[in-house]
């Protein structure tokens, strides 16, 4: 029997802009709502706050919109499995918890598409958004030396707030060609607050050299990173550096859209024009339908939270909005596609599966993802395959086939737990 | 700002700010490798946000708690290479 204080209406997992924007529209029909986070934090990895305040008005005005909406938050609680239907088996640093659910809305987010090249497993090698969220929360950084590569918009939002908090930023290197860049910069005439945010932050970045074109092919060092090799694909230079920024855009995270039996298509959640997955009862919003940034994932939030509570009028107002972010989310994968040459980073010898330790060597060629791990063991450690799967779907076209429960590392005593 | 907070990794009293999480203590520790990979070569933080499992260490005597998405508290007790 679930504990009835863990009985809803309506569940959202996640809680970054579109989990809170679908939070704050369920609770407006007056239905019980959750709001579930693995973090002790409300904002997600885009809106992380400086040691837990929010720093950015629009992330602070949304927090305190789900404080004030009666929305009961569920922190540090991370979903583990689907028991039955209509009900999920969650983690708590305090013990397991059943929640049962009649609408759920995923809006798990996004995480960084990591390549393997040689040098990308010495510590001091990290995802740009994972540092910036690191540097937030206390790590180090002022008077560091750090190279930001790969791709992404990311790069210049996240080199602009390791300089704030003191860092020496040494380059930039975005693997897109400028040409397209500037494409994509036109494109965003349709929106303004972007271009403005942008200028910002180039003024402020003014006298850090930014490259287009250009990847890390090797990261130097013993025991840590100290000195990063780039490419225009012409020639190759190295730049020293206590960190190496480096990742290559961003990848959905479907472990638990897919556990619920929601239809994915090309790296995406399967949604409909109430951002309803395959999926009886379960919505989806933000990054997992599309990559497309905090405003968009916003829009799909609140659609969803409308329309899962049937407020379909609230929902229907918000669609020219959504159509116009969509055109942004298209834009956006256009201007950052990634080039062949970065699927061609790693070695024979390069760690592909970083849990396990399986070198590039002994996956590469294996027809599919189910075979290499069942004879390598890649993508059957601790991060069950987020790290290498992705980077295998990019590199060598394999598809996830299945994800099973537990979608986290869990505790046996959570997995003991009587249905 | 209110007062620090003191947290111990491998033994070592560290004051941090309050709103760090336990990797940030493990760096500002002096700490850079948080474990070591099956073939022995070391590891740190890599995701940043609970994703990678590369930050995994032993907090208060629980094995494999991710330390990025940690807060630290008073007086726990951290441990590198679980």
């Amino acid at each position: 029997m679930t504990d009835p204080a863990f009985q809803f209406e309506v569940v959202i997992i996640g809680a970054g802009p579109a989990g809170m924007a679908a939070a704050c529209a369920a609770a407006s029909s007056g239905k019980k709502v959750a709001l579930i986070d693995n973090t002790p934090w409300l904002g997600g990895q885009i809106w992380r706050g400086e040691q837990g305040h929010p720093t950015m008005p629009q992330a602070q005005k949304w927090i305190e919109s789900v404080r004030r909406s009666g929305v009961t938050v569920l922190e540090n609680t991370s979903v583990i499995a689907k028991l039955e239907e209509h009900k999920l088996l969650a983690e708590h640093p305090n013990g397991p918890r059943e929640i049962c659910w009649q609408k759920l809305i995923v809006a798990t987010g996004a995480r960084e598409l990591f390549l393997p090249f040689p040098g990308w497993t010495l510590p001091g090698v990290f995802g740009p958004g994972g540092l910036l969220a690191l540097v937030k929360n206390g790590w180090p950084i002022a008077g560091k030396k750090v190279v930001l590569a790969g791709s992404g918009p990311l790069l210049l939002a996240v080199a602009d707030g390791l300089k704030k908090r003191g860092a020496s930023i040494v380059s930039m290197g975005e693997q897109a060609p400028r040409e397209r860049l500037l494409r994509f910069g036109l494109r965003l005439l349709r929106h303004p607050a972007k271009i403005i945010q942008g200028l910002g932050i180039k003024k402020r970045l003014l006298g850090v050299p930014f490259r287009y074109g250009v990847w890390p092919v090797k990261a130097h060092g013993g025991e840590r990173v100290h000195r990063v090799e780039l490419t225009d694909g012409q020639r190759s230079w190295t730049e020293e550096c206590d960190v190496l920024a480096c990742a290559f855009h961003l990848v959905a995270n479907l472990e638990l859209p897919m556990l619920l039996g929601c239809k994915v298509s090309q790296g995406f959640v399967m949604v409909d024009e109430w951002q309803a997955t395959t999926a009886a009862s379960v919505y989806c919003a933000g990054e997992p339908t599309g990559i497309g940034g905090a405003d968009s994932a916003l829009v799909e939030g609140r659609i969803a939270g409308y329309a899962a509570t049937g407020q379909l009028d609230q929902a229907r107002a918000l669609f020219a909005e959504r159509r116009s972010w969509r055109r942004f989310q298209a834009a956006l994968a256009e201007a950052f596609e990634l080039r062949p040459e970065v699927k061609k980073l790693a070695s024979n010898e390069t760690i592909f599966c970083r849990c396990e330790d399986v070198s590039f060597e002994r996956v590469r060629n294996f027809s599919g993802w189910r075979e290499a791990k069942l004879l390598t063991r890649c993508g059957m450690g601790a991060c069950q395959g987020r790290t290498c799967g992705a980077a295998s779907q990019f590199i060598l076209g394999w598809g996830i086939e299945s994800v099973r429960p537990p979608v986290m590392p869990a505790r046996i005593s959570s997995l003991l737990i009587k249905n | 700002m209110s007062d620090g907070v003191q947290v111990f990794v491998n033994g070592r009293a560290v004051v941090v700010a309050p709103g760090t999480v336990v990797a940030a203590a493990v760096a500002l520790a002096g700490e850079t490798e948080f474990r070591r990979s099956p073939l022995g070569s070391p590891r740190g933080p890599l995701c940043g946000m609970g994703v990678c499992m590369e930050c995994r260490l032993t907090i208060n005597g629980q094995s494999e708690c991710r330390s990025c998405q940690t807060l630290c508290e008073t007086g726990m007790r951290v441990q590198t290479h679980d």
